[in-house]
């Protein structure tokens, strides 16, 4: 897309509707390159069904800790306003410059003045099912969504809080709001906003399988969903993480998962499309279950194609199946029953034998399917959008962020059903769209941080100001917040000691700042809550008074404090003294800390000139940046030259031909074909590659690079390949089928073996694009002549999303699905006349088949090569199978841990092209977030070497996880690369010569914590002599 | 003078999952004993194990890490440091003669407020159980009599 058609400006601000994952990365990558952001939540805070799940697959991290810290960083960015609870209800104008209306519902509590206490809950005399937890539980009707919501508000539902049902009763959370939050006069309010452009990232809603009534799912409570089994699973749901069933609250020994419920399914639901998640969230529910589980639960699965197809996947399933003892059954289950007098049920299921059984269960987990909620629909109706067949927003393959009405971009599970980095990756595709739209208003809405002048105090002793804060009573109805403060004022270097009702509100930010100019306060401390959530709030206060960020020490007296230890109000005040005499002195040793800018050189370089590769440079270039793409070959296309089709049916030519006619006429793209990276040396922002092209050598300067090689098919050894001329790789294939090839327009029959190479121990992937594939060129077969006998022999079939359609229209139009055993394989051999003969044991019938297939096509695998020098080059790590490894599964699918690098396409994993683009269109947005800031801001809380003490060991170089120490050959010492370090500290604790120190937690700091922390012996032993 | 045994445990918590998870334990109003002093520090990994030996030295009874689980760091392998230096640590205390439980590294993560609770209190616990660390020679003096007397009446 051509940045801006229209002759006026386009409107430099973006609206993201919905805040799940999506949403919220969506938001950040904006805002973070220079567009000012409304974020539109239904709910009253953000986080969407990310918040409610207990672990993600495949690493099994928790959810709530990888996501918490993008909400908060969402939640403080100054230029992300978020509207919660909030709906779209209009929009008008075009491209570049749309008007919204959002109606911005009442909240009944002023954000403002609302400290999260909890007290309105507390008082509140209605309980209502809470929805965040399944309706497991129950809630109030003034509540906080979840914990650790953001924003860390509380709201009241309208709907069922007595004083609307009542008419002006109760006013209970009135009363006892110690802020004088509660308002009950506010009314919704209609907004009308500008905007270039919209995100739509809505997300989904679990199926509801009340409608199924052969699981009883309604009427047993043991019968729950999977959303409810996260929810059970999780600390902070109902049963505290304690693994209970519903009915009884009994330890539960025996769960089964029934999969594709409300997926796959036209009998109960119109969701003909598979859900793609529900695979590997049965598994990952299972392990964790067992893990919870002290003796021993016994865990199944019944499922019908196990599509563990993403990275890491499969290797998941293997070690859930062969180590973790959980069980899988290929079936179906048609009903469930109730076994009479207990709370447990009864399954009965074919298995593979055909035998029929029947099961007994403690619990079932119902795996619901994604589906787009009715209100959501509703949305995208109101903005004009297409939807397709399966109900999610339409977009075509080439441009998979794409809604149908221009200026409008969808992502995540919206778009179709999907797992959270393929939603990540949308997200961030669509605020690169956004970005080539509005690329012209880049920072013309977007504000700036204002800068403040730092007082010097080099030259004075810390004069320390400590305000201990009640916290209403959140901390003053256990702590003796005055003994405290007394306490603080005898105590080394304080100048000044003051108590606050709420040291947080704005009011008292001012009177801090006051405080700092009367008393002439060089360092402060605030007694409070936790620096996760109020740091950064004080230090912007005390920065605005002149001081430098890092004077500032934040005691956690009320999470760690009043809060555990409500009953015993003497000794947590002891301890809150404790905690105040560590933060005084750990801040009087606290030096300013320096935060320095670096340069940035705003041009990327990618590698690889595929599809990937080439839509990433577009993405970059369209948005104005100068972009090398260094291609290998002497011609661009890489692999998408071979496809003839999308699996939606797009002829892949045309969009390719159109490709390289856009990056070679691209103004602002150099294209180096027959051309090598061969080194690279500098860092984010500032990078220096050496590119060798037919051995000649040019140096490039960029800010950021993206990794996008591509990957190989696998050459297989078995079945005849390349022994007999009727065996063809699945893109040799598509060619026979593209150039009319009489072996396959002749053809009365044709087969189909999938798994060549995949999933097999010394490939343990699946290469997840082969089923849709073979399916839709066993389609393509059947078009060719109906009358062709077609036969796809696979392991498991994995059409995932809305692939299954196109299985199910390939089981419509008569091709034949044949299942094998991995390890009773099928038997290819060559007949005497030169034709092929293929052996295979149909496991229904449990007798041996014979094809004779004129052609066959095997299904190999997508495999990586040599990925290792490029890796090397670029800091960067590469998985067991040789693919580049991402700097988190989940929330950063394309950076990696060293910054400014990103990766793309096939070399990240096998995908799809649809997914492939998106990726790449992911990268540039990411490193579009790093081109387009003016400078680099380095330092703060780093590591420091100190030249005169290091003995150039390099024990500190080996253990930094981020390539940021360099040995230094000519002084024989090592240095910190402070654009590069993140602050861990892991190479101070490492260096034998304490010549590192990590600033604002030097060695000394920590020394004088410990010994503070304990002083009350050292002063109770010299009392004693 | 029979000086009270009041146990003093020292945590060390990375900031961004185990200290995270000691809020989650306030904000879920989960009680524990009120001996422990956490120091926060950005990642285990920078958990030097002098600070280990340093926070024994100056008399506490129990000290122990927590990070992020295995996989989890922030810092990609902060906490796989932390867990080596802790091992180390068991190491020291048993050649010095002192009990390698006063030492322990776990892992909490951010949404394992519960488990926090539950490693402040077994830490708390195995101080008690443990007796005063012996620099502090007059309460360890103490609380050995006391114990014996307790013993020999039993």
């Amino acid at each position: 897309m051509k940045s801006q058609q229209q002759g006026t400006n386009p409107v430099g601000a973006v609206m993201v509707v919905g805040a799940g994952i999506a949403g919220v990365q969506a938001a950040l990558d904006l805002a973070d390159a220079g567009f000012y952001v409304y974020v539109v939540e239904a709910k009253p805070a953000i986080g969407g069904v990310m918040a409610q799940l207990d672990k993600t697959f495949p690493t099994n991290d928790c959810s709530m800790c990888i996501l918490s810290p993008k909400l908060v960083e969402c939640g403080r960015h100054l230029n992300i306003e978020i509207l919660a609870p909030a709906r779209v209800q209009g929009i008008i104008g075009e491209p570049g410059n749309f008007t919204v209306t959002v109606n911005q519902a009442a909240r009944y509590i002023d954000m403002a003045k609302c400290i999260a206490c909890g007290l309105c809950a507390e008082k509140c005399p209605k309980k209502v099912p809470d929805a965040f937890n399944q309706g497991l539980i129950s809630r109030k009707a003034a509540y906080v969504l979840y914990p650790q919501a953001v924003p860390l508000k509380y709201a009241i539902d309208p709907v069922n809080c007595l004083y609307f049902k009542k008419g002006g009763k109760c006013k209970a959370c009135e009363k006892f709001c110690p802020t004088g939050a509660v308002d009950f006069s506010q009314t919704d309010q209609p907004r009308d906003i500008q905007v270039g452009a919209v995100v739509l990232a809505p997300g989904f809603k679990p199926y509801d399988p009340t409608k199924y009534a052969a699981y009883h799912y309604a009427s047993l409570p043991n019968v729950v969903t999977s959303m409810e089994f996260e929810r059970i699973l999780s600390a902070s749901g109902p049963y505290q993480g304690h693994l209970v069933r519903p009915s009884d609250h009994k330890e539960p020994q025996k769960i089964a998962w029934l999969q594709c419920v409300g997926s796959r399914d036209l009998n109960h639901c119109d969701n003909s499309h598979c859900s793609a998640v529900c695979c590997m969230y049965a598994i990952k529910e299972a392990v964790i279950a067992k893990e919870h589980s002290k003796d021993g639960l016994e865990a199944a699965i019944f499922f019908m194609d196990m599509r563990t197809m993403g990275k890491d996947f499969e290797k998941y399933y293997w070690r859930a199946r062969d180590e973790q003892g959980v069980r899988f059954i290929r079936t179906r289950i048609h009903s469930v029953d109730p076994v009479p007098g207990t709370d447990d049920l009864s399954i009965r299921y074919l298995d593979e034998d055909g035998t029929l059984r029947a099961e007994t269960f403690d619990m079932l987990v119902l795996s619901v399917g994604l589906e787009v909620a009715p209100e959501v629909l509703e949305t995208g109706r109101i903005l004009g959008i297409d939807f397709n067949a399966n109900k999610f927003a339409e977009t075509s393959s080439f441009a998979p962020v794409a809604a149908t009405r221009p200026g409008i971009f969808v992502c995540g599970a919206f778009q179709g059903p999907k797992d959270i980095p393929q939603s990540v990756m949308e997200a961030s595709a669509s605020a690169s769209a956004a970005g080539d739209l509005l690329a012209a208003a880049r920072f013309s809405l977007a504000k700036k941080k204002p800068e403040f002048a730092e007082r010097d105090i080099s030259q004075e002793t810390p004069r320390i100001g400590v305000f201990v804060c009640h916290c209403g009573i959140n901390i003053a109805g256990v702590i003796d917040v005055e003994a405290v403060r007394d306490y603080a004022g005898t105590l080394p270097f304080v100048e000044y000691v003051e108590n606050n009702l709420f040291t947080c509100s704005q009011d008292t930010q001012e009177i801090i700042k006051e405080r700092i100019k009367e008393h002439n306060l060089n360092r402060i401390v605030v007694a409070s809550c936790t620096p996760k959530t109020h740091e950064p709030l004080f230090q912007e206060t005390i920065k605005e008074a002149g001081l430098n960020k890092y004077l500032f020490e934040l005691v956690n007296i009320r999470d760690q404090g009043s809060w555990v230890h409500m009953h015993e109000p003497e000794r947590a005040t002891r301890r809150a003294k404790d905690q105040v005499r560590m933060g005084v002195a750990k801040v009087g040793l606290q030096q300013p800390l320096r935060e320095f800018t670096l340069p940035i050189t705003k041009a990327g370089l990618v590698i690889g000139g595929g599809a990937a590769g080439m839509e990433a440079a577009l993405g970059l270039a369209d948005q104005g940046f100068k972009v090398h793409l260094v291609e290998k070959k002497d011609f661009l296309g890489g692999h998408a030259l071979k496809l003839n089709h999308t699996w939606r049916g797009e002829q892949v030519k045309p969009y390719v031909d159109g490709l390289v006619q856009r990056v070679t006429k691209h103004p602002q793209i150099e294209v180096h074909l027959n051309s090598e990276v061969t080194d690279v040396q500098g860092f984010v922002g500032n990078f220096h590659s050496t590119l060798s092209t037919r051995g000649r050598e040019v140096e490039v300067e960029h800010g950021a690079a993206i990794i996008a090689t591509g990957a190989h098919s696998y050459k297989p050894n078995e079945y005849l390949y390349k022994e007999n001329p009727r065996v063809l790789l699945a893109l040799e294939m598509d060619q026979a089928i593209r150039e009319k090839n009489p072996l396959v327009t002749t053809a009365k029959c044709a087969a189909f073996i999938q798994c060549v190479g995949s999933r097999e121990p010394e490939r343990p992937y699946c290469s997840r694009v082969c089923c849709t594939h073979s399916v839709e060129s066993a389609i393509r077969l059947k078009e060719l002549n109906p009358d062709m006998d077609v036969y796809v022999l696979y392991r498991d079939l994995r059409t995932y999303g809305p692939r299954e359609n196109l299985y199910k229209e390939a089981r419509e139009k008569g091709v034949i699905f044949i299942r094998f055993h991995a390890d009773d394989r099928p038997q290819v051999a060559q007949t005497a006349d030169g034709g092929l003969q293929v052996t295979v044991k149909d496991l229904i019938l449990g007798l041996p088949i014979t094809i004779r297939p004129d052609v066959l096509t095997l299904a190999s695998a997508i495999i990586v090569k040599e990925q290792e020098k490029l890796a090397k080059m670029f800091k960067v790590p590469l998985n067991n199978e040789g693919f580049f490894l991402e700097a988190h599964m989940k929330l950063r699918p394309v950076d990696f841990a060293t910054e400014g690098v990103f990766v793309a396409g096939l070399a990240h994993y096998p995908k799809p092209l649809d997914e492939a683009i998106a990726q790449a269109k992911a990268a540039a947005a990411r490193a579009a977030v790093v081109l387009s800031q003016e400078s680099i801001k380095a330092g703060g809380v780093v590591a420091s070497i100190d030249p005169a003490l290091c003995s150039g060991c390099q024990a500190c170089v080996g253990v930094c996880p981020f390539g940021a120490i360099d040995y230094k050959e000519t002084e024989k010492v090592c240095e910190v690369n402070q654009a590069l370090c993140k602050g861990c500290g892991t190479c101070a604790a490492n260096c034998p010569s304490e010549c590192i120190t990590l600033l604002g937690f030097s060695h000394k700091q920590i020394y004088t914590q410990i010994d503070q922390a304990l002083a009350e012996l050292k002063m109770a032993a010299e009392a004693a002599g | 003078m029979n000086p009270e045994y009041s146990p003093k445990v020292v945590g060390f918590l990375c900031r961004w999952c185990s200290y995270t998870g000691a809020d989650l334990a306030g904000a879920m109003r989960l009680q524990y004993p009120p001996e422990i002093r956490i120091i926060m520090a950005p990642c285990t990994g920078k958990i030097d194990i002098l600070f280990l030996l340093q926070a024994f030295e100056a008399g506490a009874d129990a000290v122990f890490v927590s990070g992020c689980h295995e996989g989890d760091c922030h810092y990609v392998s902060g906490n796989l440091y932390a867990r080596k230096r802790v091992e180390r640590m068991k190491e020291i205390l048993k050649e010095v003669g002192l009990e390698p439980e006063r030492v322990e590294m776990f892992h909490v993560s951010a949404s394992e407020g519960p488990q926090f609770a539950a490693i402040a209190r077994e830490m708390t616990e195995r101080a008690y159980r443990l007796g005063p660390n012996p620099v502090r020679r007059e309460v360890r003096t103490a609380w050995l009599d006391q114990r014996s007397a307790a013993g020999n009446a039993a």
